[in-house]
């Protein structure tokens, strides 16, 4: 990890990923803005959503055992998996059981967070991306840059080099839409008839009935849950709801939230097997992989409510400039910020707290309220803590200002200092900063206000 | 109406004009305006860059010069730092239990019941919405129902107004980068607006904006809201 005002350079020097960037997330920003007004009972429903998050997370042994118990009954089989390594070998393991050299797979953040398609790859088989902007970063040995459109930072011409490098080869495919998806449709759809072995993640999974939920909106994700004859369900176990009826609130809520839309176009819902209809195997591996540290954290903890709409990214100043690779995870922009390093732990993402100049839009647009500003600056106060320690040069000159301002005397000696240029505050933001490439500083003027106040009394 | 002025280190140290303004304002409306000389710094800064043990000592201290206080309210001209005392010194473990704290246009709207100050201000204007009074005090059109009633204004709105500016405090040098990204944009968006005056009621987005403008030489000034209202031109 380079950290993200490094990595935020780099992209900030793509003129065309600026362009990508900013033209994609205004047009979904103002989608979303029009299909929220519409609901008179936006703001109750993010309090249902965010209520029945921390109801499921307060619960959660309870809420997984029920899930198991129920996943089992409907002739499931359900994984336990403390880490990714585990999680990587179960389902390597059940491909193997069943002579897989290829699975497919619907989109799943939880199999990337782990590696599980260059673990399987180790291990000789091919996980194959079906979910469109999956199978464009796929190809193009890409990394995804958004949680909901992992190709944002590419636009229709990109595409259309790449397919005909990869999967349309010999064919000239030009710019229309219809001709660059028929290309990517015709190879999946061999694929879908042919391969035995799925790979699914999970919106949503319901104690109440061991109900898996996937939202996605091209249908190919319901190809790979029906069509071949084993089925594995990789979930975090944050994933859980607890009751069936939690599901009417969060369909209202992640459509919207995430692509606009009042209601989601394929949601396929399925409970265990059914003989002579669909897979006739089905696991699924509950994912660990640091929730459980997470949840020990009492403020930290409601970035496990997110459902992966992506809405804070698309209000995010930031995000809509640097893209998602700046944060160099899985899971970009605000959310991403604050659940990164909280799973991989600080001293491995320890700038990304600070990647925001804590605006609030993010908390603003969240469908199940997660406070992220209140999380970031509390995630900063941990890596200082935890990270930094307490003889950096940053601690020692925040004491330092600190103790400025713990009197009167020492306040204001530092404001007749500054005048001249001196002490901590005529040191502020100082003069390598970054600040003056582009911003002039101000001059510290000849008399503060409270010496103008003592003179005129 | 008693009210005691909590002006910030940053306008108190770099903008006193704020502070002069916010006073001359509140006494034309009618208020007695009192400043306790030992206030200092709210702890924002620290607070907000992960030294919140740093921030404690100087959170108890601004309860200490404002709680013990008999005015009615503590008005300031940064929405920020209200912002921080209202949301965060609860849970750093210093509730506040002193007089109301009010940002600016808040008062003014909400305490005085007053949107015509009785300013004039005969120039073009456009107004950046910084975020923390949008987001954090939720003070909606406040700041602009004040400069409407403004005698001569020009008041134009800004382009994806509601977009963050870039500063947010050590967010500006921390992510140098990032930060001049996004001022760029709204630089952009204000001189599009072909205002002679970008106004906000945060001078730490204005010091930001306008530092900006300055090194353009695009000849857009930044003035603080308190310094349009009190003006009488």
């Amino acid at each position: 990890m380079n950290g993200f005002p490094a990595a935020a350079k780099t992209a900030l020097a793509d003129a065309q990923l600026r362009r990508n960037l900013g033209k994609a997330t205004t047009a979904i920003r103002v989608k979303r803005a029009r299909a929220v007004g519409e609901l008179e009972d936006w703001e109750a429903l993010r309090d249902a959503g965010a209520a029945i998050k921390a109801r499921a997370m307060a619960t959660l042994p309870e809420q997984l055992e029920r899930l198991e118990e129920r996943v089992t009954r409907a002739g499931g089989v359900v994984h336990w998996a403390r880490d990714g390594a585990e999680a990587n070998a179960i389902v390597a393991g059940i491909a193997r059981d069943h002579g897989a050299s290829q699975v497919i797979k619907v989109k799943s953040l939880a199999s990337d967070e782990i590696g599980l398609n260059e673990a399987l790859a180790l291990r000789g088989i091919e996980a194959v991306e079906t979910d469109l902007a999956e199978l464009i970063v796929q190809l193009g040995d890409d990394e995804q840059s958004h949680i909901l459109v992992p190709a944002i930072h590419r636009n229709r011409a990109e595409i259309a080099a790449l397919f005909e490098r990869t999967i349309a080869r010999g064919q000239t495919l030009g710019l229309e839409p219809r001709a660059i998806a028929e290309a990517a449709r015709t190879h999946l759809r061999e694929r879908f008839l042919s391969v035995p072995v799925a790979v699914s993640g999970a919106n949503f999974g319901i104690a109440e009935t061991g109900s898996i939920a996937v939202v996605e909106s091209e249908g190919n994700g319901r190809m790979c849950t029906t069509l071949p004859r084993v089925l594995i369900t990789l979930m975090g176990i944050e994933k859980v709801l607890p009751e069936w009826r939690d599901l009417e609130v969060m369909l209202q809520l992640l459509p919207r939230s995430s692509t606009a839309e009042r209601m989601n176009p394929y949601t396929s819902i399925w409970t265990g097997v059914r003989p002579g209809d669909g897979p006739q195997e089905f696991h699924v591996v509950l994912l660990d992989a640091g929730r459980t540290d997470v949840l020990a954290d009492e403020v930290g903890r409601q970035a496990l409510h997110c459902i992966r709409c992506s809405a804070c990214l698309n209000v995010c100043p930031v995000y809509s400039r640097t893209g998602g690779h700046a944060y160099e995870s899985v899971y970009p922009g605000p959310i991403g910020a604050i659940l990164t390093p909280q799973l991989e732990g600080l001293e491995r993402a320890p700038t990304l707290p600070w990647a925001s100049s804590l605006c609030g839009a993010c908390y603003e647009v969240c469908p199940v309220k997660i406070d992220i500003p209140t999380v970031l600056v509390h995630l900063r106060s941990r890596v200082v803590r935890e990270v930094k320690g307490r003889r950096s040069p940053e601690r020692l000159a925040m004491d330092a200002l600190g103790r400025v301002f713990r009197s009167r005397g020492s306040y204001e000696r530092a404001q007749r200092m500054a005048r001249v240029g001196n002490g901590p505050l005529g040191k502020m933001p100082g003069p390598l900063s970054g600040w003056t490439a582009m911003r002039e500083l101000p001059e510290v003027p000849q008399q503060s206000f409270r010496e103008w106040w003592v003179q005129r009394t | 109406m008693r009210v005691a002025l909590f002006i910030t280190c940053f306008n108190d140290t770099l903008f006193p004009g704020t502070g002069r303004a916010s006073v001359a304002l509140l006494e034309r409306l009618g208020c007695a305006v009192e400043f306790p000389l030992d206030q200092t710094c709210c702890g924002q800064m620290h607070g907000n860059s992960g030294y919140e043990d740093a921030a404690r000592p100087l959170a108890e201290r601004f309860a200490r010069v404002f709680g013990g206080s008999d005015v009615e309210a503590v008005v300031s001209p940064s929405a920020s730092c209200v912002g921080f005392v209202r949301d965060h010194y609860g849970r750093m473990g210093v509730p506040f239990s002193g007089p109301p704290v009010y940002e600016l246009s808040e008062f003014l709207v909400d305490v005085l019941g007053v949107e015509d100050v009785g300013a004039s201000f005969p120039h073009r204007v456009t107004l950046h919405p910084t975020c923390h009074s949008l987001r954090a005090l939720h003070v909606g059109d406040r700041p602009e129902r004040l400069l409407r009633a403004v005698r001569g204004i020009d008041l134009v709105e800004l382009g994806e107004r509601e977009e963050c500016c870039g500063f947010g405090g050590t967010f500006a040098v921390k992510n140098a980068d990032t930060s001049m990204a996004m001022l760029g944009d709204k630089l952009g968006r204000v001189l599009d607006t072909r205002a002679e005056v970008c106004t906000a009621v945060d001078t730490s987005c204005l010091m930001h904006i306008g530092g900006g403008l300055a090194r353009q030489r695009a000849g857009v000034r930044v003035m603080h809201m308190a310094e349009i209202l009190a003006a009488q031109e």
